[in-house]
């Protein structure tokens, strides 16, 4: 007996060393990224998929030979819905992980949580999700759209298509409210109507009143930001009152409509940057490979994509640099053309936000977008709208 | 569309929210009258329902599935309820505080279990043809309003439901045991009730009337595994309003809530919406704190 557990200590520390110095020897060829998404609580829905891109890109780049020479090794955290836990860890993987820029976030209540963080710890965050402006860091890169390459394309499609009357409908929370506040501005700008603006709290379930005021405003098209589940809701007791005005959703995607169902929201618009039917040989790729690994009927969205083209310029400026300094990075960033990204060619401005083109799709009974309209070539990033924030701007990287 | 039009809709949208208010609570109020049991997993028995509904729609599609449903959810919900029953809660009888968090703990568990079975994201329930139209009325003082098939549908159940449980309390054999029981356990007992199974009756038919109550919220709203929150702080609301355990201050409750916060709706937004209903109820209960219905029973002597 005693003979035998003194070999197996002697085994384990000779299995401790061997590891130890292979995991030295490993260290000195890889670059630690940090994944931050919400793997649990209600947003995980949303975040487990772009979780699941970043990586796919990571590995993707480790297989190609990795970044500079280096394998990436990837440290995925637990947002769990929860702003607190997304600064906590982003501190923890910058701070204890030691990795040189993260990728994460979706709310923008995640988001203004992990900031302070970024900026104290002379981090860099690449964070994938429209949002709604109004904000201006240089540790963090923007890349999903600012309101100008979203919610105000849309707007000028329904102004082209001759709509005049808009309802406004949203969860109550900075995004919606901010979304709003831009799109009234602009509306009442061109001289046209808002019929009413509505604001239902998040996960509400009750629309009978917004959808009483939505009869009695008789307007030609409804703007809707509602956020999670409510969009359940809302679409069900539009259909069940008869409704059949036009809806233009700015949180729907391929995903969210494929699992409301999509007999209710099917022939529904929305407004996005990228959507899965996008026709070009790179995103037939990108889904494809996304679809191999996930499963034939795994939905690709707009976030997903911005997300994984994200990794890809990182990998790029960290080239371009020759450098993991997260300074020389993100100036590198600041220019850099990716030609063939799922979503075409893009490049970040120097406001640190992407150069991207405004799509309008509308779902087809397969749960896919149909795109009926994009915007004239790419629109460059606005983060505060002349109208509500004049006088404001953005420079970083010069 | 009117003035009085839209105060006639808000007024049928009061009606329609109050029957789900009072579909949703009544389980709650049932066995908290009885046992003095709150069921933090009484949620979970709504959601239970919805996917009941679900799987339902999947065996037996077309018009006729939701009406399958209902009896479906009816018996599962109650089934699920009599395990919880016999398995915890009658365990936990004299200890309201463990009974509590024993509940809250069922209820994380079984929106675990929902989330690995169905997926973190919700399932699909629609309602039939024949459930999604509108009578709309197109001349007269009130042209221009309709009335959506579905929520007058919610609301016969709702009455129907409530018809039949008043006749079940105040009229059969086992409605009078529940009554004596509610009233005076130790004397129902001693005069040779079985206050044990009475407790599992009125537990069962609880979360029964939950799941079919779940059902008819997955006509309205999302069937996944949190839904039952979002129901269930409307329900603890109308179950305190009403005066704890009572069915009829239950639902004259559920009307009070239903058409106050529709009514001040015409006015507000559904967010401020809520905070007034709240502050409604707050001051309800300022000057009657026994609720609308004071009940009077020994089950609730200290």
């Amino acid at each position: 007996m005693k003979l035998k557990t003194g070999h197996g200590a002697h085994l384990a520390t000779a299995l401790i060393a061997t590891t130890m110095l292979s995991s030295a020897a490993f260290a000195a060829d890889t670059v630690k990224v940090g994944v931050l998404q919400s793997l649990s609580g209600t947003m995980a829905i949303s975040e487990v998929t772009v979780k699941n891109a970043e990586v796919m890109a990571i590995d993707e780049i480790n297989a190609a030979g990795g970044v500079m020479g280096k394998k990436i090794e990837t440290v995925v955290e637990d947002g769990a819905s929860d702003p607190a836990i997304f600064a906590q860890k982003a501190t923890k993987l910058v701070q204890d992980n030691g990795v040189v820029t993260v990728f994460g976030g979706w709310t923008s209540a995640s988001r203004k949580a992990m900031l302070p963080v970024f900026q104290r710890l002379k981090s860099l965050l690449w964070y994938p999700v429209q949002f709604e402006g109004n904000e201006c860091s240089p540790n963090i890169m923007y890349s999903g759209a600012q309101p100008n390459q979203q919610i105000l394309p849309a707007l000028q499609w329904a102004e082209e298509k001759g709509y005049k009357s808009y309802f406004l409908i949203g969860s109550d929370y900075v995004f919606p409210r901010t979304a709003n506040l831009i799109l009234k501005k602009h509306i009442e700008h061109d001289k046209l109507k808002v019929a009413g603006e509505e604001y239902v709290p998040l996960g509400g379930t009750d629309f009978s009143a917004v959808i009483a005021k939505i009869q009695a405003s008789k307007p030609s098209i409804i703007f809707n930001t509602l956020n999670g589940d409510s969009n359940v809701s809302f679409f069900k007791q539009m259909a069940a009152s008869s409704n059949k005005l036009p809806v233009m959703s700015f949180s729907i995607g391929e995903q969210e409509a494929q699992a409301m169902g999509t007999s209710l929201v099917e022939g529904s618009y929305a407004a996005w940057n990228y959507f899965e039917s996008l026709d070009s040989a790179a995103n037939k790729k990108f889904v494809a490979a996304y679809q191999a690994k996930f499963g034939a009927g795994a939905a690709v969205t707009d976030p997903m994509v911005h997300g994984y083209v994200d990794v890809y310029i990182w990998k790029a400026a960290v080239e371009k640099a020759k450098s993991f300094d997260i300074d020389k990075v993100r100036k590198a960033a600041v220019g850099l053309v990716l030609a063939d990204s799922p979503m075409g060619s893009i490049k970040f401005a120097d406001n640190q936000s992407l150069y991207q083109t405004g799509y309008i799709g509308q779902l087809d009974p397969k749960g896919q977008f149909k795109i009926i309209w994009q915007s004239k070539g790419e629109i460059a990033p606005q983060p505060y709208d002349p109208l509500v924030f004049p006088g404001k701007s953005c420079k970083l990287s010069s | 569309m009117s003035e009085t039009a839209l105060v006639v809709g808000q007024v049928f949208n009061g009606f329609s929210l109050a029957s789900l208010f009072v579909l949703a609570a009544l389980g709650l109020a049932l066995s908290f009258g009885l046992m003095r049991v709150i069921n933090m997993a009484h949620g979970e028995m709504l959601m239970l329902g919805g996917y009941l509904a679900y799987l339902t729609l999947h065996i037996v599609p077309g018009p006729l599935g939701i009406i399958v449903a209902m009896p479906v959810a009816f018996v599962g919900a109650g089934l699920v309820g009599a395990i919880i029953e016999i398995g915890v809660i009658h365990r936990l009888s004299s200890r309201p505080l463990d009974t509590l968090l024993a509940t809250w703990g069922i209820s994380l568990i079984a929106q675990q279990a929902a989330r690995d079975l169905f997926g973190a994201i919700g399932v699909d329930v629609t309602a039939p043809l024949w459930l999604n139209n509108t009578l709309a009325i197109t001349a007269g003082p009130l042209a221009g309003l309709s009335f959506p098939t579905i929520r007058i549908f919610i609301i016969l159940i709702a009455v129907l439901v409530l018809a039949a449980l008043g006749a079940f309390l105040a009229r059969s054999r086992i409605g009078l045991l529940v009554r004596a029981v509610n009233q005076d356990r130790a004397m129902a007992a001693a005069t040779g009730i079985n206050a044990r199974q009475v407790d599992l009756m009125v537990f069962c038919l609880g979360t029964g009337i939950a799941g079919l109550a779940g059902v008819m919220l997955a006509l309205l709203g999302p069937v996944t595994p949190t839904v039952g929150q979002s129901y269930i702080v409307p329900a603890f609301l109308v179950v305190i309003l009403g005066g704890l355990g009572s069915l009829v201050g239950t639902t004259i409750a559920s009307l009070l809530t239903g058409l106050f916060s529709a009514l001040v709706q015409i006015f507000v937004d559904v967010s401020f919406a809520q905070v007034l209903m709240l502050l409604f109820v707050i001051a309800f209960l300022q000057f009657r704190p026994q609720g609308v219905i004071a009940v009077r029973s020994r089950a609730l002597d200290g």
